[in-house]
């Protein structure tokens, strides 16, 4: 598929998505609203992810941790009062960063089974502390009382709050593609590819994988805290390791060659969820097959039977 | 006589109970081809290896134009002016061609902390990596996914990479291996172009390869180096005869 064809694909589902708040207004349906700005908010999050994985060949198995992160940033600081917008998802990016840093200084350092282990140890590290600290709600939770204030966009509005999504998702799409086709985009993807060759030709990929594990971190704890103002609750729950492998079929169901795969694959799983779980409450058992499909049979994912097979 | 370019002593090491280099003693000077044959399981790759710095040895110390480099990583090394190719072929399958070559140029090209401006389009990449695929015979190749070219354009390949890194040493494992007699010929003569203006060093098995290029050759076997001398030398000693050559070139 030519450069074209894709740009119109893409245009007709930026062109969709703008479209959904009226339709859903026209219609009264403002639950398709919720739903769409929440697939939204976790293609931001399997995007950032695919970086490492996808492009990066990073098996994280921890990416949660900073959802989780970027929620707490939001919450705990409205909890004492600080609802500041700028301020809280600010910290949300800067913290989840910082803890990429840590988890990822360790973790580069190994590779396979072991890096899959030390990612999901750190995760449910995070899990764990987040459900001990009885004064965020422990294990409950606790409730988002004020969303974050930016002045002019009231994230109570919910068409507002959607196209803020929206325009965050753009954002990553393109800073996401440029990123991957950069001089650093190159050298994660050729240590990925063949890390012997890349030391032999000057290359030490430790510090590229280590910034670019820190940039996925801080890109997913920014969607953590457009999560925690989407349900305006904050629960440990965002940290659970079941929400990392949903990250993870995100971005293997919808294509780990490609920018906008895992987008489409967020949509793919969320969609398909809602729609069974409204059918049967035994959908579990019908996503699990259907997933285990569409990885023995489209190897790169939705976005190669779209695209074609490379970006 | 050229000055030493890398100078090996002592270098031993070992797998369990195997081992693959013992008490290695090397001299390569300066813009000579120095092959080192021997038998299968001599331990030539395990040498190699350990002079890219893919390995590091139990004991002893490499020099390289006087620096003692011998806890050197392999980029580090690469960055001092080392390049290897590999025994088995290793390169980006997925990268064509043309990018193949543009990332081992980037390498060596300021850092690659750069996030935004395509790395495809930058022509201070893309210039060199076109003259060194015409300078080994893959202009044309250019735009092929690594992983599609045939083998000996693969091995071609492998030789690009190494060298648009413009290095002062070059490490070939047997470039030769697994071609046809056309593509050996034109990987020697491609290899006999850049003699002179680079130190080689040369693992194979190719004899052909190894009397027509080498200035030098050391015979590894059993993981130590028995003999050293200029290709007559080689072919006269006895020891070598005995311990590997066998009556092959005798002839």
């Amino acid at each position: 598929m030519n450069s074209r064809t894709r740009a119109i694909v893409l245009g007709t589902g930026l062109v969709l998505l703008a479209a959904v708040p009226p339709v859903a207004g026209l219609f009264n349906q403002p639950f398709y609203l919720d739903l769409v700005r929440r697939v939204m908010i976790f293609a931001i999050a399997a995007l950032s992810l695919n970086l490492i994985l996808g492009y990066g060949g990073m098996i994280s198995f921890g990416h949660a941790a900073y959802l989780g992160i970027g929620a707490y940033a939001v919450g705990v600081l409205a909890h004492y009062g600080i609802d500041n917008g700028f301020l809280q998802w600010a910290l949300a990016i800067v913290a989840s960063a910082l803890v990429a840093l840590v988890i990822g200084a360790v973790s580069i350092r190994t590779s396979g089974v072991y890096f899959i282990m030390i990612t999901l140890a750190f995760t449910q590290m995070l899990y764990y502390l987040g459900i001990s600290i009885e004064e965020f709600g422990g294990d409950d939770g606790m409730r988002l009382a004020v969303k974050s204030q930016f002045g002019l966009i009231d994230l109570n509005d919910g068409s507002a709050f959607y196209y803020l999504v929206l325009a965050i998702l753009v954002l990553f799409l393109v800073l996401g593609h440029r990123l991957v086709n950069s001089r650093f985009g190159m050298v994660i993807r050729a240590a990925r590819s063949n890390e012997a060759r890349t030391r032999s030709i000057g290359f030490s990929p430790y510090p590229y994988r280590l910034a670019a594990f820190v940039i996925a971190g801080a890109m997913c704890g920014l969607a953590g805290a457009l999560l925690v103002n989407h349900t305006a609750y904050l629960t440990p729950e965002f940290m659970n390791w079941t929400r990392s492998g949903e990250l993870m079929f995100m971005v293997i169901l919808g294509g780990m060659a490609s920018i906008a795969g895992p987008v489409l694959g967020a949509f793919a799983l969320l969609l398909v969820e809602d729609a069974l779980s409204g059918w049967t409450q035994h959908w579990q058992l019908i996503l699990g097959p259907l997933l285990v499909l569409s990885v023995l049979f489209f190897r790169h994912g939705l976005a190669g039977l779209l695209f074609g097979k490379n970006e | 006589m050229n000055n030493v370019l890398l100078e090996v002593r002592g270098l031993t090491k070992s797998f369990g109970a195997l081992l693959a280099s013992d008490d290695i003693d090397l001299e390569v000077r300066e813009g000579e081809t120095h092959a080192i044959i021997g038998p299968n399981g001599a331990g030539k790759t395990t040498l190699i290896s350990q002079l890219a710095g893919n390995l590091l040895p139990d004991r002893g110390r490499v020099r390289f134009a006087g620096e003692d480099i011998t806890a050197l990583s392999a980029p580090a090394r690469s960055h001092r002016g080392f390049a290897r190719s590999f025994q088995i072929t290793s390169i980006y399958r997925d990268f064509t061609a043309l990018e193949n070559v543009m990332l081992a140029v980037q390498a060596h090209a300021g850092h690659s902390f750069r996030f935004w401006s395509p790395a495809r389009a930058e022509r201070a990449l893309q210039e060199p990596a076109r003259r060194v695929l015409e300078e080994v015979g893959l202009g044309a190749r250019a735009g092929v996914p690594g992983g599609s070219l045939a083998h000996g354009e693969q091995r071609q390949l492998e030789v690009a990479m190494a060298l648009a890194t413009r290095p002062r040493l070059m490490l070939l494992d047997e470039p030769v291996a697994g071609m046809g007699a056309e593509e050996t010929q034109r990987m020697i003569g491609l290899i006999s172009t850049l003699k002179g203006g680079k130190t080689i060093i040369l693992v194979e098995h190719d004899m052909d390869a190894v009397f027509s290029l080498a200035d030098r050759v050391s015979v590894l076997v059993y993981g130590r180096i028995v003999a050293t001398g200029t290709p007559e030398e080689i072919r006269a000693n006895a020891e070598v005869r005995r311990a590997y050559l066998g009556e092959e070139i005798a002839a």
